[in-house]
Parts: structure tokens; C-alpha cells; sequence
């Protein structure tokens, strides 16, 4: 199997809608062991996806932004497993009034949690699993992008934060790449999950992806993403590092059509 | 399961998992005003009903879900298939 024997941490499952619950089914088919993580109030919520998963794995407290969590996460993991063969970050979160087409008139403090949570926070989780990773050897740190080399409607500065990211993951693989740690961004396409339904106008280019990706592209399939990160975690892609991976159906090849 | 036995069940849950106050929970207190489930609450409710019945509820169907009663309904018509 692609991840006989991996010991991989997941952050980001809320529902078995997120993308990181169903990458983390798909890893546990292929034979990975898995621990996730859960954050604030949506910790219950990260529990009851992890008992709908085929392997029920252990819920850890990570809020990215503190410190003691990551701090008591690192701890956990060196005693239960010493090191660690991958990461998924699939953390991201705006404030109302930074999305929706507010743009023009957001708060800087509101920019700044966007940025926080969503770009910096690759590197607050990076930096906290380095040891782990150097004791295995090396690994793989995956994020979750949604392209923003262009503007979109709606997305404002949870755009603005994924170009960060972006940037981010390249940075990242410059620094981690000698550790061995290889570092890439998996930009999906438009899925229904409980972050998506948060931005007020996300329909917008969900309705453009249907007649615009060349592959045809389902909203409610979170699967194509999961494989693509498990690929990254697996030993088949050993020279890849700072890359941005579409997994969009073929969209951001194409400049026109769809939206009908 | 009888409508009495489903409705007593989901009052349960919203009291030990949602944490709501009992006496306030009836068939037509609505989530969001009466009771102040927020977007994440709904998303909780609508897991733990899943879980607790055994049944999937797809989006659409829980867009209908406004009160407590409506729930039942849902979950009603879900288990006679
Ligand atoms: N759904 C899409 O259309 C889409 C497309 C491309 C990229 N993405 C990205 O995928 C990632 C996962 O999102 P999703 O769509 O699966 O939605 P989701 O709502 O299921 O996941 C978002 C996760 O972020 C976590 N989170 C927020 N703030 C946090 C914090 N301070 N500390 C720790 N965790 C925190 C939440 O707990 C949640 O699990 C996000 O980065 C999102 O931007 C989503």
C-alpha cells in the first residue's frame, strides 16, 4: 500500500466534509496511521468525524495560534511514535468582514487574523513538527491552497492570505529541503464544506468551475484532493518541494467559459 | 420508533450534547432564534442526529430544519425510508 507503516498528522478535520477527514480516510486505506487534530469549540464536532472514519484515531487540541498546544502536540506525538513521515496543514479562517466583498473597507486587524491563521500558521506547524521530522529522516509537509495568483469575487483577504501561503510553502521548502522535509501546496478546487459555506458568494465560482474545468469537476468530491496529498506523502513524488499542485479538474488551465 | 420516542431522543441530545437548557427546548422553539444555535451548532445538531439514527442528511433536507419539530419530521420520515 502507498503509506504502509506512515505515521501522519492530520489538522483540519471538522466533518467528514472537510478535506482533511477524507484524506485522512484515503490515508488510512493505504495502510498510514494517523492522529488528528481538533480546534476550540469544533473539537466535539472533530470527535464524532474521527469515529466515522475506518480506523477511529486520536483526537489532539491544536489551535494553531497557541503556542502551549503546539507544544503539548509535539509532546504526545515524540511519546507515542518518536517522529513523524508527514503533516497536513488544512487550517484557514477570515472574519466576516474580510470576506463577501468588503474588501475596500476591512479592519487591518481583521487582514492580520486572515494572514495568522492561514499563511503564517504553515509555519508556526512546520516549525513545531521540525524535530519529529528530522528524526525519521526527513518527510512531507502538505497545505491546502486555493489559488490565488489572480483575484477572485468574494474571497478578498482570505485570497490575499492564500497568495501568502503560497509564498509560504516556497519558503518553507528552501529552509526544510536540506532536512529532507519536502514542502507543497494542493490547490483544490471548490468543495462543499463548512469553511466554503462561510464565504458569502462562494456560489459564484462554484458555478464557473461546472462549465470551465476541463474534467468536469463535482463539489461534493473531496476525494481527488485526499489522493493527491497522499501521493506527496508517499514515496512517489521524493524530488517534488515548494510546488503548487492543482487538483481542480483542469480549471486554472483554461481563461474562459463556464458560469452559466 | 414512534414520533414520541424519536422527539424525546433529539430533546436529549440537544441537552447533552448542545448543552441546551432543557426547559426551553420544545417542538416549536426554533434553533437559531429561541434557542441561539449558531452555524457551528447546527452543523454539531445535525452530525448527532446522523449518529444517534443511524441516517444521513443530506444538505437540502437539512435546510428544512428551522424548529425542534421540524427536526423530528426529518429524522420521522428518514427512518420510514
Ligand atoms: N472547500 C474549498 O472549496 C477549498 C478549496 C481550496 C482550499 N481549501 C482549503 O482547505 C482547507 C480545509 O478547509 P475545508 O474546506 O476542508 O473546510 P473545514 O471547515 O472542514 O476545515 C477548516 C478547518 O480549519 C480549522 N481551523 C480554523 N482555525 C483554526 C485554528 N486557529 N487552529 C486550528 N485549526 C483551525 C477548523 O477547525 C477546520 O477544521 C482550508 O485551508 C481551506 O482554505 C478549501
Amino acid at each position: 500500500m502507498l503509506l504502509d507503516g506512515r505515521r501522519l498528522l492530520i489538522t483540519g478535520v471538522l466533518t467528514n466534509d472537510s478535506i482533511a477527514w477524507h484524506t485522512a480516510r484515503v490515508a488510512q486505506e493505504q495502510g498510514a496511521e494517523i492522529v488528528l487534530t481538533g480546534f476550540g469549540r469544533g473539537m466535539r464536532l472533530t470527535e464524532r468525524s474521527a469515529r466515522r472514519l475506518p480506523e477511529p484515531p486520536d483526537v489532539l487540541e491544536l489551535d494553531i495560534n497557541d503556542p502551549d498546544h503546539l507544544r503539548d502536540l509535539t509532546a504526545d506525538l515524540s511519546k507515542r511514535w518518536g517522529s513523524l513521515d508527514g503533516a497536513l496543514h488544512a487550517i484557514a479562517f477570515a472574519p466576516e468582514d474580510a470576506l463577501g466583498g468588503n474588501f475596500l473597507n476591512t479592519p487591518p486587524e481583521s487582514a492580520q487574523t486572515a494572514f495568522m491563521t492561514s499563511a503564517f500558521s504553515f509555519k508556526t506547524l512546520a516549525a513545531g513538527l521540525l524535530g519529529l521530522f528530522e528524526e525519521a529522516g526527513g518527510g512531507s509537509l502538505v497545505t491546502l491552497d486555493f489559488d490565488n495568483r489572480q483575484a477572485w469575487p468574494a474571497y478578498d483577504w482570505m485570497g490575499v492570505a492564500k497568495a501568502a501561503l503560497e509564498s509560504v510553502t516556497r519558503y518553507l521548502a528552501r529552509d526544510l529541503g536540506p532536512h529532507g522535509i519536502r514542502v507543497n501546496a494542493v490547490s483544490a478546487g471548490p468543495l462543499a464544506t463548512v469553511a466554503a459555506r462561510s464565504i458569502p458568494g462562494v456560489d459564484l465560482f462554484e458555478k464557473a468551475w461546472g462549465g470551465r474545468a476541463p474534467l468536469g469537476w463535482d463539489l461534493n468530491d473531496p476525494e481527488p484532493v485526499a489522493r493527491m496529498v497522499c501521493v506527496l506523502f508517499s514515496d512517489w513524488a521524493p524530488a517534488t518541494s515548494g510546488e503548487l499542485i492543482h487538483v481542480d479538474g483542469g480549471f486554472h488551465a483554461i481563461a474562459a467559459g463556464g458560469g452559466e | 420508533m414512534d414520533r414520541s420516542e424519536i422527539e424525546n431522543r433529539i430533546k436529549n441530545l440537544l441537552v447533552s450534547e448542545l448543552g441546551l437548557d432543557e426547559s426551553r427546548v420544545s417542538a416549536e422553539a426554533t434553533f437559531e432564534e429561541d434557542l441561539e444555535v449558531d452555524s457551528l451548532g447546527v452543523v454539531e445538531l445535525l452530525m448527532a442526529l446522523e449518529d444517534e439514527f443511524g441516517v444521513k442528511i443530506p444538505d437540502e433536507e437539512a435546510e428544512e430544519i428551522g424548529t425542534v419539530g421540524e427536526a423530528v419530521d426529518v429524522v420521522e420520515a428518514k427512518l420510514a425510508g
